[in-house]
């Protein structure tokens, strides 16, 4: 396998293959309610207890559909590009399964509420652009648990019918890195607008991997495999390099690829087939005769569009222009939601004489660190933004030195204590009076004279030695700045 | 057309229902016999007809965001089959 | 009062009001003829204890303000009853007891009428004369061994044999006005989106209707006003202004232009059925209305469409009777083996029959030769009656192309069964509404239906020229209670 500029190819004896890749996220809709019933969609409910007559497919029970649901689906296409198609149409997925109560998906087929779009990444080596095929909204289906019991399964309805975007890109990712930033980038994108958690651990984002391979340079596609259902990112990365090579020595064995359905076995890291041939399915897609055609007027269109908040690349490109960031920054702060808005409050609270780049490194260092050592989100962070944009103005006006904002940093953490409080009680601002720190220096100097002598030999080292004796003296809290300035007029 | 034996076994799979030789054979023949008569479709041109799946001139109402549908586990899990207070109990899936 | 189950809703919601009868009264005469009646194998479940305390319940507290009050009332075994069994003729649900109440029979309750018990039907409302019920065929009043016509063939004998005062059924391709036909009563089929279908078991969703069966047309509008609700809980359900329907009945239908459609003459039909329509023609203009000959040249497709769009509906609208939440369940080896046995031991042949019809034509490969097909000649249907509708306010047509026939006489030939549905069907492609009357007997003495065919949302319309046909045509029934012992 070879990495040049950053293109990711599989190396076979003379031949070089690239790997194509198309995605279906399947990104649960933030809602109260389900997409045809009036149950709750919480995560974490007791089994059943979020089943409605509708969700269990009582007889003559009947869809009725939440109007923000087909909003949220709007809004998603809105923030990617996408052409709203103003009439879709619900059709019935036919098949038998035990958590499908009604033996039928209502899903979106021929008729999607949302057409084409792009999204953009933002890779190393600049910019790709990844189309959207489709959006459209579906139902989700419940939970078959197979291992409370050795002969029977059971079926928990809790998630049946809550509401799914499926995202369908055109297949245009070429690697495990761009499905990584594709992913990212959808999800930051629907956090921005509240229209999916996000949360892969509790299954509300997850993705159909299609891969196929071909030959570098060919124009053909490969015959493609569907890795169902991965629900990390790093098991999609895991399972795309797993199949790209399987079927890459299949072609190198000269036999065919099979179009089917895999799964990823996340422990023995490989993927595997998951549907026999002979029982290939067919699900029978007919519009649901208990619906009709959603449409929207352009009205319902424009008050949404009016609503869209500021999205990732907007944001983005508004901190270079406006904050002066490296694009490299720029992406780092926009990237989560929750880091933008914690951002953008540090900024406000700075006030008119704000140092912008400290604010940016102070984030994404100190602060970053202490989330990433507590584990926990920026929306959790024990230091609320205006005490740290106090502290940041503590460093930038010079009432404290960067290494005693550490110190302070420490002690905010626990209790978010106002850092000018805590610099009072302890001390610790910074010693910046000429005369004060004159005598401090004069009196080190005369209690070092061989060492002093030295250094005007040329011994130049020994300035260090200097420096660090005066903060040592002034117990860490002398201004910096200062003590160079003055002992090199004494030295 | 004619729709043999083996399209009947499929389209039983299809519709979970199980189907043995002699039903198989019945089906085939009462299957045939409506589609002959179904065929008669076939007289009609109607590449430019627009197709019509519902008879209600109107459009689908949107319903708020509210849950109304409150914990009612015990009457959605009464009338299953085989008894579990918390679950739906099914015979082992075998993939 | 010894001829209480001889009154018809009319009379007995006068005579209720006025005092003259108790619902306690009403409802144990119901109960006792239904109790003689076995043999008709109307009910599925009786409900006579319960209707009893609730007609006591009333009379100690009577509220007369209601549009049925106190009147005890059995409904087909498709509409889901709180808390008592709905079998929808099934052994899958043979045991399944709702824990709600479709809208429909919601709004019967709530004017104050009594569940007597669940009547009788073809299974899941397949079939045009009872005999597809898991819980046996029911006999016609009419003649013994004599089918009643179906799906709501258990309705429509309990009418006809005054078993209950009124009833509703369910109408898909006929099943309320081709029973209605077979057994001398009235049968309404509502516009597609007048009744809620919440919690009424599906068949084939884009065409099921319920709708009134009674004695005569002022009972049927009455009950009309009644369950005629928009129902935000089905979204098929259309919001409009409803009529109502018995208030502003009127026998003055002068000046109203009847469509006479030549595709209904069709092949074969016995000229005792030509006959009642000519009589039929006359009825009318001899209530001052025109009669206009005119084309619905699509006619002879609508059953063959038919034949595709209900079961492709309901092999998918059935999928939901695995065995997993409720009814029937067989034992299994695995999930997919009990699947196979619970439909297959579950569903009768007809049920099974049209699974696999609808199956094969929404399967890959041929959605497009069948279904879309379809979909494309119901437009064409469609279109026929908007063209005409700008000519005439309603089309007449006899109901059905022959009268009742005997039990077990078309069980082995599936078509020729389909064909008694030939000109109902056409009506539910188009989501029409329709009425079913009483016009004449055969050479048998068996009852003869027409249908009066209106535009949408106009049963107004229809119901007066029925009521105004009604009292020319003077219908009696005859019944000679055969089954009494």
């Amino acid at each position: 396998m070879s990495k040049k500029n950053s293109e990711y190819l599989i190396n076979r004896k003379d031949n070089q293959y690239e790997v194509i890749i198309g995605l279906e996220v399947h990104a649960q809709v933030l809602s109260e309610s389900k997409l045809f019933s009036t149950s709750a969609t919480k995560f974490g409910a007791e089994p059943n207890t979020q089943v409605s007559l509708v969700d269990a497919a009582f007889p003559g029970m009947l869809p009725v559909i939440n109007e923000f649901c087909v909003k949220q689906a709007i809004k998603t296409g809105i923030g990617l590009n996408a052409k709203i198609n103003k009439r879709s149409v619900f059709d019935r997925k036919n098949y038998f399964y035990a958590d499908l109560p009604q033996g039928y998906q209502i899903s979106q087929f021929k008729d999607p509420i949302v057409g084409e779009g792009k999204v953009i990444l933002d890779m190393p080596d600049g910019q790709k652009e990844v189309g959207i095929e489709r959006l459209h909204l579906e139902q989700d289906a419940g939970k078959s648990i197979h291992d409370l019991d050795p002969q029977n399964t059971f079926v928990d309805l809790n998630r049946s019918g809550v509401a799914l975007m499926e995202i369908v890109s055109k297949p245009d990712l070429r690697s495990p890195d761009e499905v990584s930033a594709y992913i990212k980038k959808l999800r930051s994108i629907m956090r921005y607008l509240g229209t999916c958690d996000g949360n892969m651990q509790e299954g509300s984002l997850r993705a159909d991997v299609n891969v196929s391979v071909r030959l570098k340079g060919s124009k053909e596609f490969g015959t493609r495999c569907e890795i169902k259902n991965v629900n990390s990112i790093k098991f999609m990365q895991m399972a795309i390099e797993y199949e790209a090579n399987r079927q890459v020595d299949m072609i190198e064995e000269g036999e065919s690829i099979d179009q089917e359905t895999r799964l990823f076995d996340t422990k023995k890291n490989e993927t595997r087939s998951m549907r026999s041939k002979e029982d290939a399915h067919d699900y029978r897609y007919f519009p649901d005769p208990d619906l009709l055609p959603l449409e929207v007027s352009d009205e319902f269109i424009n008050d949404l569009k009016k609503n869209i908040p500021e999205l990732p690349d907007d944001k983005k490109k508004r901190f270079i222009d406006e904050f002066k960031l490296s694009p490299y920054e720029a992406t780092i702060l926009v990237s989560d939601i929750d880091t933008a808005k914690y951002f953008e409050e540090v900024v406000a609270k700075m006030g008119k004489n704000k140092d912008m780049k400290l604010a940016v490194n102070w984030i994404t260092g100190e602060l970053f660190a202490v989330l990433n050592s507590k584990g926990l989100e920026i929306s959790q962070s024990p230091v609320s933004a205006k005490n740290f944009a106090i502290l940041i103005n503590l460093i930038k006006n010079g009432t404290i030195s960067g290494k005693i904002a550490k110190t302070v940093f420490e002690l905010m953490i626990d209790g978010d204590k106002d850092p000018q409080i805590i610099v009072e009680e302890k001390g610790l601002k910074q010693q910046s009076d000429p005369k004060a720190l004159e005598a401090l220096i004069d009196k080190i100097i005369n209690d070092n004279r061989e060492k002093a002598i030295e250094y005007k030999q040329g011994k130049e080292k020994l300035f260090g030695f200097f420096v660090g004796q005066a903060m040592k003296a002034s117990g860490g809290k002398a201004n910096p700045q200062l003590i160079n300035k003055i002992l090199k007029k004494k030295l | 057309m004619s729709i043999d034996l083996k399209t009947i076994k499929h389209i039983s799979k299809l519709s979970r229902i199980s189907v043995d030789e002699k039903k198989a054979e019945k089906l085939a023949g009462d299957l045939n016999s409506i589609f002959d008569f179904i065929e008669k479709l076939n007289e009609l041109k109607t590449d430019n007809v627009e197709p019509l799946t519902s008879v209600a001139e109107t459009t689908l109402k949107l319903r708020p965001d509210e849950v109304k549908s409150k914990n009612i586990r015990e009457q959605i899990v009464k009338n299953s089959p085989q008894d579990n207070e918390d679950y739906f109990v099914v015979p082992k899936v075998i993939e | 009062m010894s001829d209480i189950t001889k009154q018809s809703l009319s009379e007995l919601v006068e005579n209720i009001k006025n005092k003259k009868l108790s619902s306690t009264e009403v409802t144990k005469a119901f109960i006792d003829r239904s109790e003689k009646s076995k043999e008709l194998n109307t009910y599925i479940t009786e409900d006579f204890t319960s209707a009893l305390n609730k007609a006591k319940k009333f009379d100690q507290k009577p509220n007369l303000d209601l549009k049925l009050p106190g009147v005890p009332m059995a409904v087909k075994d498709l509409f889901c009853t709180k808390d008592v069994k709905t079998t929808a003729g099934s052994k899958i649900l043979n045991n399944f007891v709702p824990t709600y109440e479709s809208t429909v029979t919601d709004n019967i309750w709530k004017e104050g009428a009594i569940l007597l018990g669940k009547l009788n039907c073809d299974e899941f409302a397949m079939g045009s004369s009872n005999e597809t019920s898991f819980f046996g065929n029911v006999q016609n009043p009419i003649d013994k061994d004599l089918v009643p016509g179906g799906s709501s063939g258990g309705s429509a004998s309990a009418v006809a044999g005054q078993l209950t005062p009124i009833t509703i059924g369910t109408d898909t391709g006929g099943s309320i006005r081709q029973p209605a036909s077979f057994t001398g009563t009235v049968g309404l089929k509502p516009t597609y989106g007048s009744c809620s279908r919440y919690g009424i078991v599906a068949f084939a969703s884009s065409l099921d209707q319920a709708g009134p069966m009674a004695q005569n047309v002022k009972d049927c509008a009455l009950l009309q006003e009644v369950i005629s609700s928009y129902d935000p809980k089905d979204s098929t359900s259309i919001d409009f202004k409803r009529n109502q329907y018995s208030k502003e009945l009127t026998n003055n239908i002068k000046g109203k232009k009847i469509g006479i459609p030549k595709e209904y003459r069709v092949d074969g039909m016995p000229k005792e059925i030509e006959d009642l329509w000519q009589k039929g023609i006359q009825y009318v203009k001899d209530c001052g209305a025109e009669t206009i000959d005119i084309s619905l040249p699509h006619t002879s497709y609508a059953l063959p469409t038919y034949y595709i769009v209900a079961p492709a509906e309901a092999s998918s609208n059935l999928a939901r009777y695995d065995g997993v939440k409720y009814g029937f369940r067989a034992k299994g080896e695995n999930l997919i083996d009990m699947y196979e046995k619970t439909r297959s031991e579950g569903f009768g042949a007809e049920v099974q029959r049209r699974i696999m019809i609808g199956t094969y034509v929404l399967s890959s490969g041929y959605y497009d030769a069948y279904y879309l097909k379809a979909q494309k000649v119901r437009k064409l249907i469609k279109n026929d009656f908007d063209k005409v509708y700008k000519k005439v306010d309603a089309i007449l047509t006899p109901s059905t192309p022959s009268s009742a026939f005997k039990i077990g006489e078309k069980t082995n030939d599936p078509v020729s069964m389909y064909l008694n549905d030939i000109f109902t069907v056409p009506v539910n492609l188009a989501g029409l509404p329709a009425i079913s009357i009483p016009a004449g007997h055969d050479s048998k003495g068996y009852p003869l239906g027409l249908q009066i065919i209106g535009k949408a949302f106009d049963e107004q319309n229809i119901l007066n020229i029925a009521f105004a046909m009604e009292e020319k045509i003077n219908f009696k029934n005859k019944i000679t209670d055969w089954w009494i012992k």
